[in-house]
């Protein structure tokens, strides 16, 4: 058998509840090798609950989940995950090196220190996310974009198979963004696969070869071309949708109303 | 003089064994839940003493340390229930726990040798009379022995688990990813305050182990950034105030335990307002420099504006900045001053007139905005 028939990821029948209402219900996916995926949805919706049980942090109220065809939780070595950023307390005292050596943890395992070797990985990483003059500057002293970019070093450092990340290009500039997204096609050029949590509409056909539309219900997941249309985002958005056509036939569209500002949506929950 | 050397090495091994585990409570966020165990910790002294007559033997600290975690163990409960917040359910559990406490010893004052003042204060003048003796032999006080014992675990703790500590404290969804267990860490780090609480609660009582925990720490986190030297200058700092104030204590004729957490107190209001970067001081003079620097930019952008118009010769004038741009005669001066100094105007005639320097800064300062 091929290794590239073994799905990255599989989840079959996932169900999560933080109370009595189900914020994933019953997700089936399939997410082949080597794919750069982004998982859409609107707010509330459930995607960084479908990242956390992948990872572990929150426990299904039923459902299977398998990283290459074993089950995720013995799979930590090959996974990375980057949080949303607002996840962390970022005045914590400790420098950009520091933060990016905490990939190279699990590696370690318990009670070894990171020595020269794991520093030299981590400098590497953050050359990689153009971070390398900044390895000694406190992380509380970092910008949006430089705490995301520190994010992803850290995540890069763990060497892993497959990476789920939590919302990479919210508040960040332009500049930043397209450096995110360059390092996620080097990602999957690699042959890793590389899962995204992603807000914006109008960009998931340029950044993204495979998507997920999730709203508590799996409403579809395949290649861009063939499952992100326009019925499908209606499906997923509740009709709250406006469209614009775009030159190339593919389906520009954005949220209008109906929807709050991520922010203002946080605080009302 | 031996008695003084034995108080303070006593003071300064607790004031250590206090400030590391305090550092990880402060970076935690979870200062408050160091007085909660310091109250708590009570009710398992005062059955240690019904079932032992003393804090002799280490099962009985580790039986009193339990009731600190018993607390924590509850104040969990009840937030996981959903019904409380953690704040509001520390101040529910540990008050009971405490008051238990305390209605038992009042119950039985005859049969324990305790009372309130001595569990709030401590005992440190008392602390060298209490002789630890094997085979007849002086082996030096106990409150030295118990507290170098404590000390050790705390130091093996923080050495063993530095990386595993700091991961779980500062990301803790990614230490439980990568299998460390934050929630084994973090039971770990509040019994070993437990056990610091009853281990110094003796010698020292519940409001120094506090002030120990979280003064240290929290005036450290106003000098560095950086986690290593964060610890080191806790325990430094925790070490300075208890030496100090045991001179003061001395000195004064004052209470030990008291004047230790005030000298801690005053090393903490002295750094908030005299740290050289996060110091309050500091801060305001930053503040002051940038509103005058910006203050600046808007005196040169005002001149340009007006230049070579007709009303160049009312909007130019010195008073008119006072009144027209709202700052106090003595702001203006200031900001005058400055761009006089730099260069960037000049005065003739009451006048102000834009140097070549200062229309620069204008055009400069205008594509910022
Ligand atoms: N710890 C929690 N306890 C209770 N409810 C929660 C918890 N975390 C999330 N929820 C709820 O679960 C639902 C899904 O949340 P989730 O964070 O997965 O959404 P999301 O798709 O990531 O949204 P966003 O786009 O705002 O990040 C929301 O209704 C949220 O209020
Ligand atoms: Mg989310």
């Amino acid at each position: 058998m091929n290794t590239h028939e073994i799905p990255a990821l599989q989840v079959d029948d996932l169900t999560v509840a933080y109370r009595e209402r189900p914020v994933l219900w019953d997700v089936d996916l399939r997410v082949p090798q080597g794919v750069l995926m982004a998982v859409v949805g609107p707010n509330g919706a459930g995607k960084t609950t479908l990242l956390k049980s992948v990872m572990g942090l929150v426990k299904p109220l039923a459902g299977r989940i398998q990283i290459h065809d074993r089950p995720a939780r013995e799979q930590r070595r090959i996974t990375a995950y980057v949080p949303q950023r607002n996840s962390v307390d970022w005045d914590f005292p400790t420098s950009v090196l520091d933060l990016v050596l905490m990939g190279t943890y699990g590696a370690l395992g318990w009670f070894r220190r990171p020595g020269e070797a794991e520093r030299e990985r981590a400098r590497g990483a953050l050359r990689r996310v153009g971070l390398e003059d900044l390895e000694g500057r406190q992380i509380s002293q970092l910008s949006g974009g430089q705490q995301q970019r520190a994010f992803l070093a850290r995540a890069l450092v763990q060497e892993a198979q497959i990476h789920f990340m939590d919302e990479p290009f919210q508040g960040v500039d332009a500049t930043t963004e397209r450096t995110i997204v360059e390092l996620l096609k080097e990602l999957r050029a690699a042959g890793k696969t590389v899962i995204v949590v992603h807000h914006d509409l109008q960009t998931v056909a340029d950044y993204f070869d495979w998507v997920t539309l999730l709203n508590v219900r799996l409403i579809a997941s395949g290649p861009v071309a063939e499952v992100f249309d326009e019925e499908r985002l209606r499906l997923t958005y509740g009709g709250r949708l406006a469209f614009a056509a775009t030159g190339g036939g593919s389906v520009a569209a954005q949220p209008v109303f109906g929807r709050l500002a991520p922010d203002e949506e946080r605080k009302g929950s | 003089m031996q008695a003084h050397l034995e108080i303070l090495a006593i003071a300064a091994v607790i004031a250590v064994a206090c400030a590391l585990p305090g550092t990880l409570l402060v970076l935690r966020r979870m200062a408050l839940l160091s007085d909660a165990i310091s109250h708590s910790i009570l009710l398992g002294i005062v059955l240690a003493f019904f079932a032992q007559g003393g804090l002799d033997s280490p099962l009985v600290i580790l039986g009193a340390a339990a009731s600190g975690v018993l607390m924590v163990v509850l104040v969990e409960f009840l937030v996981r229930s959903r019904l409380v917040r953690e704040d509001a359910a520390i101040g529910l559990v540990f008050p009971v726990l405490f008051s238990i406490a305390v209605i038992l010893v009042s119950r039985h004052t005859g049969s324990i040798h305790l009372d309130v003042d001595a569990v709030l204060l401590g005992e440190l003048a008392f602390a060298p009379f209490d002789r630890l003796e094997a085979g007849g032999a002086d082996l030096g006080p106990r409150g030295l022995w118990i507290g170098t014992g404590i000390l050790a675990l705390n130091l093996a703790f923080l050495g063993l688990c530095y990386k595993e500590l700091k991961l779980s404290t500062f990301d803790a969804g990614l230490a439980a990813v990568l299998g460390f267990m934050p929630g084994v860490l973090h039971y770990g780090l509040l019994s070993l305050v437990s056990l610091t609480c009853v281990g110094a609660f003796d010698a020292v009582g519940s409001i120094l182990v506090v002030a120990l925990m979280i003064a240290p720490p929290a005036t450290a986190r106003l000098l560095t950034e950086r986690l290593g030297l964060l610890f080191a200058l806790s325990a430094a700092l925790a070490v300075a105030g208890a030496l100090l104030g045991y001179g003061l204590a001395v000195f004064l004729d004052l209470n030990i335990a008291g004047s230790m957490a005030t000298v801690l107190g005053l090393f903490f209001a002295l750094t908030w307002l005299a740290a050289p970067r996060e110091g309050w001081l500091a801060r305001r003079a930053l503040r002051r420099a940038q509103t005058r620097r910006l203050a600046g930019d808007l005196l040169v952008i005002h001149l340009l504006q007006h230049e070579g118009s007709p009303t160049e010769r009312r909007e130019a004038r010195v008073i008119h900045m006072q009144e027209h741009l709202g700052w106090s005669p003595e702001f203006a001066r200031g900001v005058l001053a400055d761009a006089l100094e730099e260069g960037h105007v000049t005065r003739m005639d009451g006048l102000l007139h834009l140097k070549p320097e200062g229309r620069q800064r204008a055009e400069k300062a205008l594509v910022h905005i």
